[in-house]
């Protein structure tokens, strides 16, 4: 298991290689210029010169490779600097925001906390809405319970988050006045009136992003339970005169689980990405909507860096899937 | 396979048999459609499908208003006989505005689905067909499905969305920059599932067969294997028919798809946000349009699969 574990890591980095070539490369190839957002009074050798200070003029192999050293160098090591407090960062150049002249990484450092929180309670709240749906569903199948089940997870996935998130405002903001419809970042949860202002704000996003998510893995969920409900050894768990409970709560249930968990965990990244939108939509001042604001200004550096950091998650995610399935699964070892 | 079982249970013609005792073989598609029909949800959603198809590209036919025609004094009206969906804040039709937005949906998720089933089906054939292609094109698989999509859809629309807008008009640029990049970063799925059925389909006697007559590769593939891998292809092409058009209406969304003055069910969905407070039905229609459509899309995707699925068809 070790050595496969080893194995997949040392195979994620000509992955990684390739996808941060791929997305600077896109970068690259555009017509876009940095200085275009300058002033025009601007006279046109100082602008060569802003150009040439940002090492536009550079061969394309020579940005990348300077790109790469500050991506996968220098900056993660700024990063541990800022968490654990050591002093091992360099003293070399950083990833500059365009926008703003800080470095890139401070931004996201900043803005991450609240995506994390927004993105990480409604995927926990989707996974226990989901697992009990899903255990009812099939062990019921075909009920009235089942059938309301899977129209709804039908139609948890086939409404888009930017429509159930302005409904939700519509109803829950607008007309009923219950909660807030801006998500605000610098409320402070300090005492308990606090408290019930901060659950207030973050009921919206995370449902909207709960209920979404809630959908997929529940019939992930179901399709588990079906496969193993039919299998023999819940026959024989049967027979022994287990109680139906503990056949289908542990012996099942276990066994089911196996496929939910990698599926849990590889849907990760896209919750991340689908949270860009859910952020828009309640103007939390997370990574995506760091990324919109980076797009519309043309602020290379930071979406170049928010899209890598978006890769890295993916990479990660799939390895952990891959990793966890051969853990909880003894039948599929890789060795 | 039932007209099979039926002619074995028949005792063998006599010479005096009438021509009306025999029944002509049944088109397999029958049996499709008639396992189709006792899906419920399916049938619903291609009702639904086939009156929004008709609603968008008839519908402009019988109400004549044109999208773009302001009527500043009835701006902001609420639902009427005259405007049954209200008008915006310029007095456009709401109704005309959701026939001409649907037009752009529905042709970008069917563009972008053909395109992402072509990408997806060579892939698929290829690398299961042809051994030594199998490890670079399914590695090239695996690299795509790593990339951040939605991300990524965004810079790409946002660097080249200007020159593609000069080279093809505002519309038309945009329309190829957003088809092109939905199908480029959707057809992982489907080149997997089709390499997998291609690879177990090469095992079957009748590939060995046609082989052993020295069919070429060429005919063999066109002849043999896609037909044979037609049902996951069509099953993936209602999936991928829902993905891109909440993928257009999200990035109509996020301020990065069509121009405002050229709609979208996505883009009237974004511009109708800054009138929630006084007028929320303006968000309705386009959300129900989106997410209806989709849901039927989807539907039918589920009835294909059971329909198509030969272990479920004729119980």
């Amino acid at each position: 298991m070790l050595t496969y574990t080893i194995r997949r890591l040392v195979l994620a980095i000509p992955t990684l290689l390739f996808i941060s070539f791929i997305i600077f490369l896109i970068v690259k190839l555009s017509p876009s210029d940095p200085t275009a957002g300058l002033p025009l009074t601007i006279p046109p050798e100082v602008r060569e010169q802003i150009r040439e200070s940002l090492g536009v003029n550079q061969p394309v192999l020579v940005q990348y490779f300077r790109w790469l050293q500050l991506m996968m160098w220098n900056e993660p090591l700024h990063l541990l600097e800022g968490w654990t407090g050591w002093e091992i960062a360099p003293d070399g150049p950083r990833v500059i925001s365009y926008q703003t002249r800080s470095p890139v990484m401070d931004l996201i450092m900043q803005r991450m906390p609240q995506t994390l929180w927004v993105v990480g309670v409604s995927y926990i709240v989707g996974i226990l809405i989901a697992l009990p749906i899903g255990i009812i569903s099939a062990y019921r199948q075909y009920s009235w319970f089942d059938q309301i089940g899977t129209f709804i997870s039908m139609l948890g996935f086939s409404v888009p988050t930017f429509f159930t998130g302005v409904l939700f405002i519509v109803i829950f903001a607008v007309n009923l006045g219950w909660f807030p419809s801006v998500y605000d970042t610098t409320h402070v949860v300090t005492d308990w009136d606090s408290f019930i202002v901060q659950i207030k704000q973050i009921i919206m996003p995370v449902m909207v992003l709960g209920l979404f998510n809630a959908s997929q893995i529940s019939r992930f969920m179901r399709a588990s339970m079906l496969d193993n409900l039919n299998q023999d050894y819940v026959r024989t768990a049967r027979a022994k005169g287990l109680t139906e409970r503990v056949v289908v709560l542990v012996h099942v249930l276990r066994n089911s689980m196996i496929p939910v968990v990698t599926v849990i965990a590889l849907n990760v990244p896209a919750v991340f990405g689908g949270a860009i939108i859910t952020e828009q939509v309640f103007k939390v001042n997370g990574i995506g909507q760091l990324l919109i604001i980076a797009i519309q200004g043309g602020d290379i550096p930071v979406v170049q860096t928010v899209s890598f950091i978006f890769a890295v998650l993916i990479v990660l995610f799939n390895l952990l899937a891959d990793v966890l399935y051969g853990v909880l699964d003894p039948r599929i070892r890789y060795d | 396979m039932t007209d099979h079982a039926l002619a074995s249970a028949t005792p063998p013609p006599g010479p005096d048999m009438a021509m009306e005792e025999y029944r002509a073989p049944r088109n397999q598609w029958w049996d499709v459609w008639d396992q189709f029909k006792t899906h419920k949800g399916a049938l619903f959603g291609l009702g639904f499908f086939i009156f929004a198809l008709l609603f968008v590209y008839a519908g402009p036919l019988i109400w004549t208003i044109d999208a773009g025609y302001i009527d500043i004094r009835a701006r902001n009206a609420s639902p009427s006989w005259i405007h049954p969906m209200g008008t915006d804040q310029l007095g456009r039709d709401t109704m005309a505005r959701m026939m001409a937005g649907g037009q752009t949906s529905i042709a970008v998720g069917l563009t972008a689905m053909l395109l992402s089933l072509v990408v997806g089906t060579l892939i698929g054939v290829v690398a299961g067909y042809f051994r030594r292609m199998d490890g670079p094109l399914m590695r090239l698989t695996d690299l795509f499905l790593a990339l951040p999509l939605l991300p990524l859809l965004l810079v790409i629309i946002m660097l080249f969305r200007d020159q593609l807008r000069g080279a093809f008009g505002p519309e038309g640029g945009i329309f190829i920059l957003i088809v092109f990049v939905i199908g480029i970063t959707s057809w992982m799925q489907t080149a997997r599932v089709v390499r997998g059925d291609v690879l177990a389909l090469k095992e079957r006697e009748f590939v060995l067969a046609a082989k052993s007559i020295g069919t070429p590769s060429r005919r063999m593939i066109t002849r043999h294997i896609l037909p044979n891998v037609m049902s996951p292809i069509m099953v993936s092409a209602t999936l991928g028919i829902a993905n891109a058009i909440i993928t257009e209406s999200a990035l109509s969304f996020l301020g990065l798809g069509f121009p405002s003055d050229f709609p979208t069910w996505g883009r009237l969905l974004f511009d109708a946000t800054d009138w929630l407070q006084s007028h929320p039905e303006r968000v309705v229609w386009p959300g129900l349009a989106i997410s209806l459509t989709v849901l039927s899309v989807n539907y039918i995707g589920d009835g294909l699969r059971d329909a198509l699925d030969p272990r479920i068809r004729g119980r």
